[in-house]
C-alpha cells in the first residue's frame, strides 16, 4: 500500500529520520511508536506526502510521492485522510463546514446528499446535534471527533492519525481508539496511527513499528513487540525510567553544572 | 593580538552583513515563487472567486472607515498647511491645485497603503501564521485543497484591487475636506479652488496614482502572505512575523515609491 525505501529527513544538522525502509500493510492499523523526539511523527509525515524526503522515496499506490508534480500529490490526496495531533479544525468553519469541507470541495452533490453523509459521519462519532457548534467550542476530545469525522468523510483509502489520543482524558482516549479500531476494519480501510500511547497502539494495532532516535528499533505484530527482549523495546512498553533510552538529554554531569565547572 | 588579529573584527562584521544579505536574497527569492505559484493558479479550476469576494470584503468594505478618517484629514492639513505657505507668496488660489496634486499623486497612495499594511496586512499575516500554528495549512493539504490556491492567491489579488480603489475614495475625501477648510474656513474663492484644481491635475498625475496604488497593493499582498506563510509555527513566530510582516510592507512602500514617482514625473 504504502512503502518508504531508503527514507531519511533532515533539517538542518539535525536528522529526524535515518534512512530506513517502511513497508505499510493494505487493510490493517499500523502503528508507529516511540517515544518524544523519536521521528514517528516526521515519518508521518513523510509517508503523507507532507514532508518531501531528503533521501530516498514513498511509493504510494504505484507513484512516487516524492518525485511527482505538486498537482499530481493533490489528486492522490483526495485517497487519503488525516486526523492531527490537534485536530486541525478549520476556525472560520462550524463543526457541520468542517466535515462537509471535503464533501464541498471534492464532489459536485447536492448539499441535502452532503447534509446527509455528515449527519451519518458524526452520528459514527456520536456528535450528531453539535453540527452548529465552532471549534471554540468543541473540548480536546470532541474537537479529536469531528477531525476524526472530516477525515473519513470521503471514504478514503488510507488515514494517518497523529498521536490521536495525546491531552485526551480515559474515555475520550478510549472512544477514539475504539472508533480507529471499529471503522478500519468496518470498512476495510489502512490506517497508519503515530502514538506514545503503548496500550492504545499494541490494542488495535496488527502491526507496530518502534522507533528510536529516528531509526526503527523493532517491527512485528503487537504478541511479538510485547514478547522482545530487546532492552529499548521493554523499557519502552513497560514505561521504565531506567534503561538504554535516556530520560536525561544531558551529557554533562549534574555536578558540573551546578558547581559552574567549565569543561 | 596576534598577525591579522585587527582584521577579524572587520571579517566578522562583514560575514554578518554578507550572511543577512544572502538571507534577504533566499527571501525575496522564495517569496516570488510562492507568489508566482499561486498566481499560476488564476487560470486554473477551481475558480477562487467566492474567496476573493470574501477577501476582498475583509480587505476593501472593512478598511473604509480608517480610510475615509485619513482622507479627511490629510485634506484638512493639507490645506491648513498648504494655504499658510501660498499666502506668502499670495497665491491662495492655488490652494486647489495643491491639495489635489498632493493628494493624487503622493499622499493617497502612500497613506493609503500604509492604513491597509496596518488594519489588514497584519491580519492576513497573523491569520495565515496562526493557520500554520494549527496545522490549518496542512489539513487543507491533506483534503486535497491547495493552501497556496485557496489562502494566498484570493489575499493577493484582493490587495492589488481593494487597494486602488481605497485610494479613489481617498483621494475624493481627502480633496473634499481640503476644499472645506480652504472656502469654508480660510475664505478661499470656491471658483478658483475648484477651477484651479481641473486645470491643474492631468490624467498623467491620475494614471501615476493608480499605477502606485496598483503595485502597492499587490506587494502588500505578496509580503503579508508570505511572511504569515513561512511564519515559524510557534507563538513568538507568528507575532514576529506579523511585525517584520508590517515593517517591511511599510519601508518597501516608499522605497516603491521614490522608484515609482522618479519614472512619473
Amino acid at each position: 500500500m504504502i512503502r518508504g525505501e531508503s527514507l531519511s529527513k533532515t533539517f538542518g544538522d539535525f536528522q529526524a529520520v535515518r534512512p530506513l525502509d517502511i513497508h505499510i500493510r493494505e487493510h490493517g492499523i499500523t502503528a508507529i511508536m516511540g517515544g518524544s523526539g523519536s521521528g514517528k511523527t516526521t515519518l508521518l509525515r513523510l509517508l503523507s506526502g507532507l514532508e518531501r524526503p531528503s533521501t530516498g522515496h514513498v511509493w504510494f499506490a504505484g507513484e512516487d510521492l516524492s518525485r511527482i508534480s505538486e498537482r499530481r500529490l493533490f489528486k492522490l490526496r483526495e485517497q487519503m485522510g488525516m486526523v492531527f495531533q490537534y485536530s486541525a479544525l478549520l476556525n472560520s468553519l462550524d463543526v457541520y463546514g468542517n466535515v462537509a469541507f471535503p464533501l464541498h470541495e471534492h464532489t459536485s452533490l447536492d448539499e441535502k446528499i452532503i447534509r446527509r453523509i455528515v449527519m451519518m459521519k458524526l452520528e459514527q462519532v456520536g456528535l450528531r446535534g453539535f453540527e452548529d457548534l465552532m471549534p471554540s467550542e468543541l473540548s480536546g476530545g470532541m474537537a479529536k471527533r469531528v477531525a476524526f469525522a472530516r477525515a473519513m468523510a470521503m471514504d478514503p483509502r488510507v488515514v494517518f492519525f497523529d498521536e490521536p489520543t495525546s491531552g485526551l482524558d480515559p474515555i475520550s482516549s478510549g472512544v477514539i481508539t475504539s472508533l480507529i479500531h471499529d471503522t478500519v476494519r468496518q470498512a476495510h480501510m489502512t490506517a497508519v496511527v503515530v502514538t506514545h500511547d503503548v496500550h492504545a497502539g499494541l490494542s488495535i494495532a496488527d502491526h507496530v513499528i518502534l522507533m528510536w532516535q529516528g531509526a526503527i528499533i523493532a517491527s512485528g505484530s503487537p504478541d511479538e513487540i510485547r514478547a522482545s527482549d530487546d532492552d529499548r523495546v521493554r523499557q519502552f512498553i513497560e514505561g521504565r525510567p531506567d534503561g538504554p533510552i535516556p530520560f536525561s538529554r544531558s551529557t554533562r554531569p549534574y555536578l558540573d553544572d551546578l558547581l559552574e565547572i567549565k569543561p | 593580538m596576534g598577525p591579522g588579529g585587527f582584521l577579524t573584527p572587520i571579517c566578522t562584521i562583514f560575514g554578518r552583513l554578507g550572511r543577512r544579505f544572502l538571507m534577504f536574497l533566499q527571501a525575496m527569492g522564495d517569496a516570488t515563487v510562492l507568489s508566482t505559484d499561486s498566481l499560476a493558479h488564476l487560470l486554473r479550476r477551481p475558480w477562487q472567486g467566492r474567496h476573493f469576494i470574501v477577501q476582498l470584503h475583509a480587505l476593501g468594505v472593512d478598511s473604509l472607515i480608517i480610510i475615509i478618517i485619513t482622507g479627511a484629514f490629510t485634506g484638512m492639513v493639507l490645506a491648513l498647511q498648504g494655504y499658510y505657505t501660498l499666502a506668502k507668496f499670495g497665491s491662495e488660489s492655488l490652494l486647489g491645485a495643491g491639495v489635489a496634486l498632493s493628494i493624487i499623486r503622493e499622499l493617497g497612495p502612500v497613506l493609503g497603503a500604509f492604513m491597509v499594511i496596518g488594519r489588514a496586512g497584519s491580519s492576513i499575516t497573523a491569520e495565515i501564521g496562526i493557520m500554520r500554528v494549527t496545522e490549518q495549512l496542512d489539513a487543507l493539504q491533506m483534503m486535497a485543497v491547495n493552501p497556496k490556491a485557496r489562502i494566498i492567491l484570493p489575499r493577493i489579488v484582493a490587495a492589488t484591487i481593494a487597494l486602488p480603489l481605497l485610494v479613489a475614495i481617498f483621494d475624493v475625501i481627502g480633496i473634499a475636506a481640503g476644499y472645506l477648510v480652504g472656502v469654508d474656513l480660510l475664505g478661499v474663492n470656491p471658483g478658483s479652488y475648484v477651477a484651479e484644481m481641473t486645470a491643474k491635475v492631468t490624467e498623467h498625475d491620475l494614471n501615476g496614482g493608480w499605477v502606485k496604488a496598483i503595485v502597492f497593493g499587490f506587494m502588500i499582498g505578496v509580503i503579508c502572505t508570505f511572511m504569515g506563510y513561512r511564519a515559524e509555527p510557534t507563538t513568538e513566530g507568528v507575532a514576529r512575523a506579523t511585525t517584520q510582516a508590517v515593517v517591511i510592507a511599510s519601508v518597501g512602500v516608499l522605497m516603491i515609491d521614490y522608484i515609482l514617482t522618479s519614472f512619473f514625473l
